[in-house]
């Protein structure tokens, strides 16, 4: 007779801790059926995240932000290439998880984690690289040290990709987060287990509690609350592509009395189209939640 | 104390020849507006300057579609070699019409000649030189991505300006935007158009293909129908918070993209160890420089407790030398208020003052019977609740605060919705770059304040908007890819 396995509860990822929600709700989530009309597998119970939480979770991640941000970078690059390690480690459930969720292949899913990984690499090492691609001496007409350098904004809120479960959502929260902001991710509606995966990574590396806060629910629910958030400095949009009952310009417009920082998902007009994740991404996300800060000083004798 | 008599020594008007009414500048020719006409004064006099044309939702309209035409047909198809050799042109006709510029600025604006001659025009010109030389090198001025080609740019730019310091303003908007490759609708302040119409027959002098640049007049009617036209790309906005998130609003859930330069209540904080000599001179030219209508001004003083009497008895007796009055003086340090709504702004706000418990002090000095002014005026005992410490005034007005150590300082500093500008004084280099990274403030002065330049980025953080001008960084928001 086989053995009897033991069955994982998930739960939401908030300052560092593995909270249910406050709500006490969870919401049914399906693997990726293999062939239409069959019987949808149910993989878990997974939390359904609140109002309430989504508050909390921007708590933890201001709470967080001045000492990742103060970091060095070089600490910040090893805390972040630790992840990636860690990964490594998780790698046979990372592929069962995304095999559940996306509905594709092993050889597919596999080739899927991997570039998760090695995207999470690709970010961690730009952590003190990017200050001086971004940043740069201005030679000014008089004399001055003129210095410009780029800071994160604060907090960010991330709408995760709906369809690529991991790669999508790596690709979205690490080059928001190795520039010093912190965030609020709410993951993929019906597609949150790799999300919940990657948060036990992020709990077992040096990363800090608060630093990431995954919220697995709804996102129309919850989108709106943290758009409007008055401590919420970033709003990825991306993952608005096909979330049920997400309007992405009205979370832009409730955005705009904060004049947060808006990151408009992929597409043309009105449509929201997710991206293909796995050609290499550039700076642009990384570009989008930080300011850059300019420092004037005399020079004389 | 003596305070020296100085004979007038008044800067010509010869130099200015005014139309009695100006149109619209549009598809490179002045166009007689079909609907209604208002004045712009001399705030100084409130003298009549000129009639201009209110450009209604139809004449924005022509506008953006004679820049759309415009950049298909001609300026996307140039070099950027000679794209750049435009923009070298009018930066040299800048030069060499400076000073007609800067008698007009001063009368339209009321700002003193010595600093439109000194500040405006010429840092007007430079931001046209710089970005000139940008138009043939875009493809470095963004990290080439993988597969790295040329950026390209955004298309129709919708450029909405203040009247604090009118041509700057535009050459922020207009240089950039046409070296990346854009054409451009213009809508300057309704109580400063001229230096912009004057500007357009420059263009025209410069032979500038038709459309490139465009000039709509108006108020915020105006610049509302430009922010909601679809045939614009990207609007780029310097003016107050209200109405930046105004236009953030207004473009969301569209593709068309923002930089939005807005309000500031900028913190100059004074250690007990700062070369005191020129922190008070740092102090004056931070918040009575151009009337203090300037963003970045430095219109909250933070003064270590153990200097406060010090540095308040320096800057009362600093302030009783300034000249208020004629702009046209080149003598004069301090103009006139660019309009009665604001003086009357101004006014409210220092009444709130007044009745909010901070204590009250200006120069008593004259000041002329026509016009707008306002004496430099300096409020002590402030505290952090008053609204005088919180909200921008854009005039002469000093909000003083007092604190103890280096983290009071950074914490009263940081304690408003704004983070445009901060200015620090003080010896010690350690605090000074400590300091600079805990400022939540796109630009930080260390021992210097109200400098500029057209290669160096500026811009907010928080509530004083997003995006930068000047720089690269400034160039990258006119370009398609990372820039926005």
């Amino acid at each position: 007779m086989s053995r009897i396995d033991v069955r994982k509860t998930y739960k939401l990822y908030v300052g560092g801790k593995f909270p249910r929600s406050e709500s006490g709700r969870t919401y049914p989530v399906y693997a990726a059926p293999a062939r239409s009309g069959a019987t949808p597998r149910l993989l878990a119970n997974a939390a359904a995240a609140s109002r309430k939480d989504a508050r909390e979770a921007v708590v933890a991640a201001r709470a967080a932000q001045p000492g990742w941000a103060g970091a060095t970078a070089y600490n910040r690059g090893q805390v972040l290439y630790r992840v990636a390690e860690v990964m490594e480690g998780r790698r046979e459930q990372f592929v069962a998880d995304v095999r559940a969720a996306e509905g594709v292949s092993a050889a597919r899913a596999e080739a899927l984690v991997s570039a998760a990984i090695d995207r999470w690499v690709w970010y961690a090492g730009w952590s003190d690289k990017f200050t001086q691609v971004a940043g740069g001496v201005n030679p000014v007409a008089g004399p001055f040290f003129d210095v410009s350098v780029p800071e994160p904004v604060g907090v960010v809120a991330i709408l995760a990709p709906q369809a690529s479960s991991l790669l999508g959502l790596v690709s979205v929260l690490a080059p928001t987060i190795v520039t010093g902001n912190t965030a609020v991710v709410l993951t993929s509606a019906t597609r949150p287990l790799p999300a919940v995966t990657l948060a036990e990574c992020l709990a077992t590396s040096d990363v800090p509690g608060g630093v990431v806060n995954i919220l697995t629910g709804d996102p129309a629910e919850m989108a709106p609350w943290l758009a409007s958030h008055r401590d919420v400095g970033g709003l990825d949009l991306t993952g608005a592509a096909d979330a049920a009952g997400v309007d992405w310009g009205a979370l832009e417009a409730s955005a705009a009395d904060t004049l947060t920082r808006v990151l408009r998902p992929g597409g043309t007009g009105a449509e929201a189209v997710e991206p293909d994740w796995l050609p290499e991404p550039g700076l642009g996300r990384m570009m989008r939640f930080v300011d850059v800060k300019t420092v004037w000083h005399p020079k004389g004798r | 104390m003596t305070v020296i008599e100085y004979a007038p020594a008044p800067e010509s008007r010869a130099l200015v020849r005014l139309e009695a009414s100006y149109g619209l500048f549009v598809g490179g020719e002045f166009v007689a507006a079909s609907g209604p006409s208002f004045a712009t004064i001399n705030p100084a006099t409130e003298e009549v300057l000129a009639q201009v044309s209110e450009a209604s939702a139809a004449g924005v309209d022509a506008a953006v579609k004679a820049a759309r035409t415009a950049y298909t047909r001609v300026w996307s198809k140039l070099s950027g070699t000679d794209r750049g050799k435009y923009l070298f042109r009018i930066a040299r006709l800048l030069q060499e019409r400076a000073r007609e510029f800067a008698v007009l600025e001063t009368l339209d604006n009321g700002k003193p000649i010595t600093q439109s001659r000194d500040v405006d025009i010429p840092l007007a010109a430079a931001h046209f030189f710089y970005h000139a030389g940008w138009a043939d090198k875009l493809a470095y001025a963004v990290p080439p991505g993988p597969g790295g080609s040329t950026p390209a740019p955004l298309g129709v730019v919708g450029g909405i300006i203040p009247w604090n310091f009118p041509l700057l303003m535009l050459a922020w908007k207009v240089a950039p935007a046409l070296a990346a490759g854009n054409t451009i609708v213009l809508k300057p302040a309704e109580t400063t158009p001229l230096t912009a119409l004057l500007f357009a027959q420059v263009c025209q002098e410069a032979e500038l293909p038709p459309g490139v640049v465009n000039i709509v007049t108006g108020a915020g009617a105006t610049g509302a129908a430009l922010v909601a036209h679809p045939g614009v790309d990207k609007i780029a906005f310097t003016g107050s918070t209200a109405v930046g998130k105004q236009i953030a609003r207004a473009l969301a859930g569209t593709r068309t993209s923002a930089t939005l330069e807005l309000g500031g209540k900028g913190a100059n904080i004074v250690f007990d160890d700062a070369p005191l000599d020129e922190a008070i001179e740092g102090i004056v030219g931070g918040i009575f420089f151009n009337q203090g209508h300037v963003c970045c001004a430095g219109s909250r003083l933070l003064v270590q407790e153990s200097i406060a009497d010090e540095v308040e008895r320096r800057l009362k007796r600093r302030l009783a030398t300034l000249r208020v009055g004629d702009p046209l003086d080149k003598n004069t340090d301090v103009g006139a208020i660019n309009s009665r709504t604001q003086l009357d702004t101004i006014a409210g706000l220092a009444h709130v003052g007044e009745a909010e418990g901070a204590h009250r002090w200006d120069t008593g000095c004259a000041l002329p019977e026509q016009g707008f002014w306002f004496r430099p005026t300096v409020f002590t005992g402030v505290t952090q609740t008053h609204r005088i410490a919180q909200e921008e005034i854009f005039g002469p007005v000093l909000s003083v605060l007092t604190f103890r150590t280096p983290a009071e300082a950074v914490a009263k500093a940081n304690n408003t919705p704004y983070g445009l500008a901060a200015g620090i004084w003080t010896e010690k280099g350690s605090r000074l770059l400590w300091l600079a990274d805990q400022l939540k403030a796109g630009v930080v002065w260390g021992n210097t304040y109200n400098q500029f330049d057209p290669t160096s980025p500026f811009g907010g953080v928080k509530e004083s908007g997003y995006g930068r001008e000047g720089g690269r960084h400034g160039l990258a928001a006119y370009l398609q890819g990372e820039g926005h």
